[in-house]
C-alpha cells in the first residue's frame, strides 16, 4: 500500500499530460482510462441500439418488409454481442476504473500499464467482429450463444472467435486488476467491511470473470478447431456432440448474467442511500446476498437447456438451484425498500432511475422465476416471454442502473451539473417507452411468437407494432442522455460542488470536483462517519 | 389472442403459471406501492416520524425465508407436475419427424408422409420420435404446451395428448439459420373416425415395409442374416434388448442405438464381434434410418408389436 503510494508520488504535481496522443493513447491514469471506457461504451450502446432499430423495424408489420432474413439474423447476432461484450460490460469496467480508487482512498489501479492494455485491445476487438458485416459471405448470423452445429455453418466464424478471445482477455486483465486494487490499496482503515457496496459489487464480479471468461475462449476456441481443424468436439459423427457446447457455454453464460448485473446492484446501493440521506439498510446483508448470487450462479446454468432434454434429475436440480437465486435477490429489493423506509428523500435523476430500477428489475427477476419451472419452462422457451425476461433485466436492469451511476458521478467527473430537467426528460421518456417496448413482448411469447424470426403470423400483429413503436422512441430518448452528457461535460456553466449530492457520504465526495488528475497520493485519514458504512456492527 | 388449450398439458401447465404469476404479481404490487408510500411519506421536508434503523436480523430472517418457503411450495408443485408430464403412457402411438433447414417431414407407421403438417387424432396419446438432418431445430406447438429440441445424429421424444379437433401453428423455436421464421407448419386434430378416414385416403407402404426393402437394397442381410457366413450379430429380437458392448458395459437397443449402429457403428461395438460393420452416415438420409429401425423393430421385438 505504502509501496504504491510512494511510487506514484512523483507524479503528484502533475497534471495530465497536454499532448493529445500521450494522454490518451497512452494513459496509465484510472480515470482517463475510465472515460476511455465509457466513451466505448456510449459509442457501442449506440451502434448495437441501431441494430436494434433495425430489427424493431423489420418486425413493425408481419411478412418480410425491409431487409433480408440474413441481414435480419446477422442483426440480431451483432446487437446481442455489441450490446453485452461492447456497451454493457465496458460501462461497468469505465465505472469501476473511476470509482473504485476514489471510493477506496488509492491513488490509482494497481496495475497501470495493464490498465492501459485491457482498454486499447477492445476497439480493435470490435473492428475486427463489425468489420464481418462488410466483408463477401456476411457477418454472425448464427445468434450470439453461436450453438453449433449451425454456427459452424458461417463464414465468419473466425473473426467473432478472434474478437471475443480479445474482448476475453480484456476482461481478464481488468478483472485481475480490480482485484489487485481493492484488496492491496485500500487506504489505512478501509476495511473490507466499510467498502462501499459497489466495491464489494465489482470484487465479486471480478472473481466471476476471471472464472468464467477462459471456459468461453475454451468453447470458442473448440468452435473453431470444428470448423477448421477437424476435431469433432461437437459433431456427433465423430463422436462428439452438440449439447456439449450448450453445457460449456452456458457454464460461462450464467455467471455471465450476473457479471452484467452485480455491479448495477453496487451503483443501486449507493444511489438510494445518497438521496435517502440514510445508510444502507442491512449492509452486511447486501454484501452477502452479492456473494449468494455469484455462488449460486456456477450451478444454475442447464436452465438454459431444459428443452434440449436432459435427464429428469438434473432438471430438477437446475430447478431448485435457480429458484434459490430468487431468494438473495429477493433479500436485495428489500433491503432498497427498507432503505428509503424513514429516510428524506429526493428525486433527482439518478434517484428515479434508481427508483425504476428497483420495480422493473423486479419484473424481470419474476419473469425469470417462471421460466425456472420446467413445465413452464417447456412452454415458454425461446419465445418472445425470455426476450421479454432478459431485457427488463439487461435494459432497466443493467441499462438504467448504469444511467443512474452516470448521472449520479458525471459531476464528479466533469465538475459541472448537468441539466436537472433534460435528465430529467431523459429519465420519463425512457421508463415510459422502454415498457411500451418490453411489456408487450410478455403477451407474444405467451401467444407462442418464437425468438429471432424476422417473419411472423399475422396473430402476432397488434403486440409487435406497439413493442416496435415504444422502441423507435425508446431509442430516440437516449438521444437526450448524449445531449446531457454533452452539455454537461462542454458547456455547463454550472460549477458542481465537491460533494455533489447533500446526502452522498464517501471518499469519492471528499475530492474536489472535477476530480483531479492524480488523488490520494498520499493515503486519505479515513473518519468513520464520512464513510457510507463506518459504523457497521451487525 | 388467447391460445387454446389443446392438449391434456394444457390446462396443468397454465394452472402451475397462472399460480405464480399471481403470486409474483402480487410481490411487484407490494414492492411498487410500498415504495410510492415511502416516495411520498418520506420526501424532503414532511413531518413523517423518522426512524434511524440501519439493519434489523429479525426482518431480514423474514424476507429471506418467507420467499423461500412460498417458493419451495411452487418447486413442490412442478416436480410433482413435471414427473407425470414426462412419461409417456405405454400406448402412445410413435410418429417419426425428421427436421431439416427448413422443413418438418414427418412419417407414419402406416407410410403416410407430410410435409410441414402433422396429422393426428383427438385422444390419443401421441409419441414423436425426432431427429434432424442438420443443425439443431425445435418442435413446438404453443396450444399444446410442448417443446423438444430436435438434435442431428440423436432421437428425442416427444408425446401430447390432443384434446380438441382443430388446426395449430407448429413453429420452430431453436433458432436454425437464415430461414428459421419459414420453417412453421401446422398440426390438424381430427375426430378418431376423420382421422382413421385420413390415415386410409394417404396410405402408402408402411414405414417398416420401407425399411425392408432398404436392408435388401443396402444388402445388411448379406452379414447379418443367420446363414452369412460373416461374423455379424443377429437382428432378431434386438430391439428392446440389453446388449453387452466390447468395452465391457451394457446398452439397451432403443432407437437411438439402432440409429447409431447404423450411421456410427464405431462408437458402439457389440462384444464378441469385430469392429468389421462400415459406416452409413452420408449414404442414408434420417428418413431413411427411421424406416429401417422401424423395421428392425418388426423382428421379433419384446416390448412392442410389429406394427
Amino acid at each position: 500500500m505504502a509501496h504504491a503510494a510512494t511510487h506514484d508520488h512523483h507524479d503528484e504535481h502533475h497534471g495530465a499530460p497536454s499532448n493529445f496522443f500521450t494522454r490518451w493513447f497512452m494513459s496509465t491514469n484510472h480515470k482517463d482510462i475510465g472515460t476511455l471506457y465509457l466513451i466505448f461504451s456510449l459509442t457501442a450502446f449506440f451502434v448495437g441500439g441501431s441494430f436494434a432499430m433495425v430489427i424493431r423495424a423489420e418486425l413493425f408489420k408481419p411478412g418480410m418488409q425491409l431487409v433480408q432474413p440474413y441481414f435480419f439474423n446477422e442483426m440480431t447476432t451483432m446487437h446481442a454481442l455489441v450490446m453485452i461484450f461492447g456497451a454493457i460490460m465496458p460501462a461497468f469496467v469505465g465505472l469501476g476504473n473511476w470509482m473504485i480508487p476514489l471510493m477506496i482512498g488509492a491513488p490509482d489501479m494497481a496495475l497501470p500499464r495493464m490498465n492501459n492494455l485491457s482498454f486499447w485491445i477492445l476497439p480493435f476487438a470490435f473492428a475486427l467482429m463489425l468489420s464481418t458485416l462488410f466483408m463477401h459471405g456476411g457477418g454472425p448470423a448464427g445468434g450470439w450463444t453461436m450453438y453449433p452445429p449451425l454456427s459452424l455453418q458461417s463464414d465468419s466464424l473466425a473473426y467473432v472467435v478472434f474478437a471475443i478471445h480479445l474482448m476475453g482477455i480484456s476482461s481478464i486483465m481488468g478483472a485481475i486488476n480490480i482485484i489487485a486494487t481493492i484488496l492491496n490499496m485500500r487506504a489505512p482503515g478501509m476495511d473490507l467491511l466499510k467498502m462501499p457496496v459497489f466495491v464489494w459489487s465489482w470484487l465479486i464480479t471480478a472473481f466471476l470473470l476471471i472464472a468464467v471468461m477462459p471456459v468461453l475462449a475454451g468453447a470458442v476456441t473448440m468452435l473453431l478447431t470444428d470448423k477448421y481443424f477437424g476435431t469433432s468436439f461437437f459433431n456427433a459423427a465423430g463422436g462428439g456432440d452438440p449439447v456439449l457446447y450448450q453445457h460449456v457455454f452456458w457454464f460461462f453464460g450464467h455467471p455471465e448474467v450476473y457479471i452484467m448485473i452485480l455491479p448495477a446492484f453496487g451503483i443501486i446501493s449507493e444511489v438510494i442511500p445518497t438521496f435517502s440521506r440514510k445508510p444502507i439498510f442491512g449492509y452486511k446483508a447486501m454484501v452477502f446476498a452479492i456473494a449468494s448470487i455469484a455462488f449460486l450462479s456456477f450451478i444454475v446454468w442447464a436452465h438454459h437447456m431444459f428443452a434440449v432434454g436432459l435427464p429428469l434429475g438434473a432438471e430438477i436440480f437446475f430447478m431448485y438451484a435457480t429458484m434459490l437465486i430468487a431468494v438473495p435477490t429477493g433479500v436485495k429489493v428489500f433491503n432498497w425498500v427498507s432503505t428509503m423506509w424513514g429516510g428524506s428523500l429526493t428525486f433527482e435523476t439518478p434517484m428515479l432511475f434508481a427508483i425504476a430500477f428497483v420495480i422493473l428489475f423486479t419484473i424481470g427477476g419474476f419473469s425469470g422465476l417462471m421460466l425456472a419451472l420446467v413445465p413452464a419452462d417447456f412452454q415458454y422457451h425461446d419465445t418472445y416471454f425470455v426476450v421479454a425476461h432478459f431485457h427488463y433485466v439487461l435494459v432497466t436492469g443493467a441499462a438504467f442502473a448504469i444511467m443512474s451511476g452516470t448521472y449520479y458521478w458525471l459531476p464528479k467527473w466533469c465538475g459541472h451539473m448537468y441539466s436537472e430537467f433534460w435528465g430529467k426528460m431523459h429519465f420519463w421518456n425512457s421508463v415510459v417507452w422502454v415498457n411500451v417496448l418490453f411489456f408487450p413482448q410478455h403477451f407474444l411469447g405467451l401467444a407462442g411468437m418464437p425468438r429471432r424470426i424476422p417473419d411472423y403470423n399475422v396473430a402476432f400483429a397488434n403486440f409487435n407494432m406497439i413493442s416496435s413503436i415504444g422502441g423507435f422512441l425508446f431509442g430516440a430518448s437516449q438521444l437526450i442522455f448524449l445531449g446531457v452528457i454533452i452539455h454537461a461535460v462542454f458547456f455547463s456553466k454550472k460549477k458542481a460542488p465537491d460533494r455533489v449530492w447533500e446526502g452522498a457520504r464517501g471518499l469519492e465526495w471528499t475530492v474536489p470536483s472535477p476530480a483531479p488528475h492524480h488523488t490520494f497520493a498520499l493515503p486519505p485519514v479515513i473518519h468513520d462517519d464520512e464513510l457510507a458504512h463506518g459504523h457497521v456492527e451487525d | 389472442m388467447t391460445l387454446p388449450q389443446a392438449s391434456s398439458f394444457a390446462p396443468n401447465v397454465d394452472h402451475l403459471f397462472d399460480t405464480l404469476l399471481a403470486l409474483c404479481t402480487l410481490v411487484v404490487v407490494g414492492v411498487f406501492t410500498v415504495m410510492i408510500v415511502f416516495c411520498v411519506k418520506y420526501r424532503r421536508g414532511t413531518s413523517a416520524e423518522r426512524t434511524p434503523a440501519r439493519s434489523h436480523l429479525g426482518v431480514e430472517l423474514t424476507w429471506t425465508l418467507v420467499p423461500f418457503v412460498l417458493f419451495m411450495g411452487i418447486f413442490g408443485w412442478s416436480v410433482h407436475l413435471w414427473i407425470r408430464l414426462r412419461t409417456p403412457p405405454k400406448d402412445a402411438q410413435p410418429i417419426y419427424v425428421v427436421a431439416k433447414q427448413w422443413m418438418w417431414k414427418v412419417q407414419h407407421p402406416g407410410g403416410q408422409r407430410e410435409i410441414d403438417q402433422l396429422h393426428v387424432p383427438v385422444g390419443q396419446p401421441i409419441r414423436l420420435v425426432m431427429t434432424s438432418q442438420d443443425v439443431i431445430h425445435s418442435f413446438y406447438v404453443p396450444a399444446f404446451r410442448v417443446k423438444q429440441d430436435v438434435l442431428p445424429d440423436r432421437y428425442t421424444e416427444l408425446w401430447f395428448t390432443a384434446t380438441q379437433a382443430g388446426t395449430y401453428h407448429l413453429f420452430c423455436a431453436e433458432f436454425c439459420g437464415t430461414d428459421h421464421s419459414r420453417m412453421r407448419g401446422e398440426v390438424v386434430v381430427m375426430a378418431p373416425a376423420d382421422y382413421a378416414r385420413w390415415l386410409q385416403a394417404h396410405a402408402g407402404i408402411g414405414l417398416a415395409a420401407q425399411g425392408a426393402a432398404l436392408f435388401r437394397r443396402l444388402g445388411c442381410s448379406g452379414c447379418h442374416d443367420p446363414q452369412s457366413g460373416v461374423h455379424a450379430p443377429s437382428l432378431e429380437n434386438l430391439y428392446g434388448s440389453t446388449v453387452p458392448l466390447s468395452d465391457g458395459s451394457q446398452v439397451l437397443a432403443d432407437e437411438r442405438y439402432l440409429h447409431d449402429s447404423i450411421l456410427l457403428p464405431k462408437k458402439q461395438v457389440a462384444a464378441g464381434y469385430a469392429p468389421i460393420m462400415p459406416s452409413f452416415e452420408g449414404r442414408l438420409g434420417e428418413e431413411d434410418v427411421l424406416a429401417l429401425v422401424a423395421y428392425l423393430k418388426t423382428r421379433g421385438t419384446q416390448t412392442e408389436k410389429p406394427e
